[in-house]
């Protein structure tokens, strides 16, 4: 579908280089950095709004990496979404349509299609300036899928909007994504990332330090910027069911080990992330109020910033941080079995991809 | 006590805002009042004041249109393009501002005399733009022609890039994104410059006195009367051209008002 071979791009005080990655039809990829680390030019420069310095971009098998802007199939919708603010969000979503030989009856047909698809019918003769932020993203959006383009650019599209419409949008993008669209969403959230791709890869400094799927970027981080960015010890792939009390859920991880969790979430794939300062060891099992607790054996003890990281094994590997004052204490070695307990409300459920 | 200081201050600084508004209006609304409604009355039928201000008029305008069709453009490339030598060109532009009109008018007499390259492939024709409305309209354009570019290019350069570049990105072509997008962004602060161009074209003495004192355009006659009459015969024409000058400006504002669009 789409082939990124060795890209780069020379600026006075900043530099793209060798970027290389591909996506199939189907996916949702996901460019993951901070800010500055070169996502968007990379997001312009398949667009065909910048020209790169060397390297290819192939789409479906076509080099387009010079080609025109308008001819390449491709739609980006804009972080702060570049609605026209002279028109009507009727004329924003009609504008692409008017450069081709399109009867109006055909275009107001497709235009009401399009509005229909992404919930703004009733919005369609107001001006951008009554508009939200939800309603603006899903107009740009309408803008760019009324041109049904093989691919999809999304520049920080959740950035600016607020939990609930973050929620419904990522929704939106996920049915969109299910539907066929391919999309390319660059983001700083790694949220985002965890909850919308089934590619991710993670940038920093105009390079492309690590790419694979979500469980090989946060299991695995190669790198310790990987790591650090990230932040994601302690994730893991799991699949929720209702417990029928409310929100606490069970999340099974590799089908043995059984994690208790709040969430909204009723049920499905995902991740789970168990935040490592929350986890407590003790050398025998003591009767906490804790919902989660587990027998594992310590596979390693690695000096961290304040203390020492113990990765222990309960079925995953956990990791858990503890002072120096404890590893002493309780005389924590390698191949001893130890005794973890965390509560429910210390795992977050990320809903996948 | 600190509120009293701010009140204090915006007090000597609405007396000193006023003191110069009263610099301007008070010649302007003397004048006013020493004409009479008669002279007035009597210059409104005078067949040379109303030749005078209806040739001012649509020389003027004409010049701004003329003008206009290649200055936008080039507004445009200033705002958007950087290139070796845009600051020598920018100052090229804004050359008309700083020199004196008499010596701006004995440039372009060089220039369209028949001397000149253009004034013998005209003469050529039978044309002789010195003592013509072209001549009067090239006198018009060099002194104005830097309202209407430096206006036209602040308006490109408010209207953001990533909206041209969405509207690339949407298939649109170069010319359809300048006219569709581009332009009516900008369209307020063109405007202004046309105004102001034909404003400053309307009113420009110095270097069309050089060029072409007859067909005599209203500053002209204003200095002829002046000159040979005196000040009672000079005033009558100045307030109806000043009055006529305010309603045209009134009227092209309204019509402006309409394109105000947010910039984002």
């Amino acid at each position: 579908m789409l082939e990124i071979k060795g890209l780069n791009i020379n600026f006075k005080e900043f530099e793209i280089s060798d970027i290389n990655f591909s996506i199939d039809k189907g996916d949702y990829f996901v460019l993951l950095g901070k800010s500055g680390a070169g996502k968007t030019l990379i997001l312009e420069m398949i667009a065909g709004l910048l020209f790169p310095d060397s390297g290819k971009i192939v789409l479906n098998d076509k080099d387009i990496t010079y080609s025109k802007i308008q001819s390449r199939k491709v739609g980006l919708v804009f972080q702060d979404y570049a609605i026209f603010p002279h028109m009507s969000v009727y004329n924003n979503i009609a504008y692409p349509l008017k450069s081709k030989k399109i009867n109006s009856k055909e275009i107001r047909e497709l235009v009401n299609t399009c509005a229909h698809d992404l919930n703004i019918s009733h919005i369609l003769n107001r001006s951008p300036k009554t508009l939200s932020g939800g309603e603006l993203q899903r107009v740009a959006l309408a803008r760019t899928l009324i041109l049904k383009p093989d691919l999809l650019l999304l520049d920080e599209p959740l950035s600016s909007l607020d939990i609930q419409l973050r929620k419904e949008l990522r929704s939106l993008l996920r049915k969109l994504n299910k539907n066929g669209q391919t999309i390319i969403h660059v983001t700083h959230d790694y949220e985002d990332a965890v909850s919308l791709a089934n590619k991710i890869a993670v940038m920093h400094e105009g390079t492309v330090v690590q790419s694979g799927t979500p469980e090989d970027i946060f299991q695995n981080p190669k790198s310790e910027f990987v790591a650090e960015f990230t932040g994601t010890k302690n994730f893991f792939k799991a699949r929720i069911e209702s417990q029928g009390k409310e929100n606490l859920k069970k999340a099974y991880i590799n089908s043995k080990l059984i994690i208790f969790l709040y969430t909204e979430t009723e049920s499905g794939e995902g991740f789970i992330k168990i935040r490592n300062k929350n986890i407590v060891l003790s050398d025998k099992k003591i009767e906490m109020s804790t919902q989660n607790t587990f027998k594992g054996k310590v596979l390693e003890i690695i000096p961290a910033h304040f203390g020492f990281e113990i990765l222990i094994d309960i079925g995953v590997e956990l990791s858990v941080l503890i002072s120096k004052e404890s590893l002493e204490k309780f005389n924590i070695q390698e191949e001893k079995y130890m005794w973890v307990s965390f509560k429910a409300s210390s795992v977050k459920f990320y809903k996948g991809y | 006590m600190f509120k009293n200081r701010i009140h204090i201050l915006n007090l000597i600084f609405a007396f000193l805002g006023g003191l110069v508004l009263l610099f301007i209006l008070a010649p302007l609304v003397g004048m006013f009042l020493d004409t009479s409604v008669e002279d007035l009355f009597e210059t409104a039928v005078d067949k040379e004041v109303l030749d005078s201000i209806w040739l001012t008029l649509w020389v003027s305008m004409l010049t701004t249109i003329f003008f206009a069709i290649a200055s936008i453009p080039l507004a445009y490339i200033l705002a958007r393009k950087d290139f070796f030598g845009k600051r020598f060109i920018l100052g090229i532009i804004n050359l008309p501002i700083v020199i004196p009109h008499s010596a701006a008018g004995i440039a372009i007499l060089g220039f369209i005399s028949r001397d000149s390259l253009i004034g013998r492939c005209a003469a050529d024709f039978g044309l002789n733009f010195v003592g013509h409305p072209v001549g009067i309209a090239a006198a018009m354009a060099f002194v104005s022609i830097p309202f209407l570019i430096n206006s036209a290019r602040d308006g490109f350069e408010g209207v953001p890039v990533r909206l041209e570049k969405a509207a690339l990105n949407l298939g649109a072509s170069s010319l359809r994104v300048f006219f569709t997008i581009s332009l009516p962004l900008a369209w307020r602060n063109v405007i202004s410059g046309l105004i102001l161009m034909f404003a400053r074209g309307m009113s420009e003495f110095g270097a069309v006195v050089i060029v072409a004192y007859h067909p005599m355009i209203t500053p002209v006659l204003i200095y002829e009367r002046f000159g040979a009459f005196g000040l009672k015969y000079a005033r009558p024409v100045s307030v109806l051209f000043i009055g006529i000058c305010l309603f045209v400006f009134v009227i092209l504002r309204l019509l402006s008002r309409e394109k105000r669009y947010a910039r984002n």
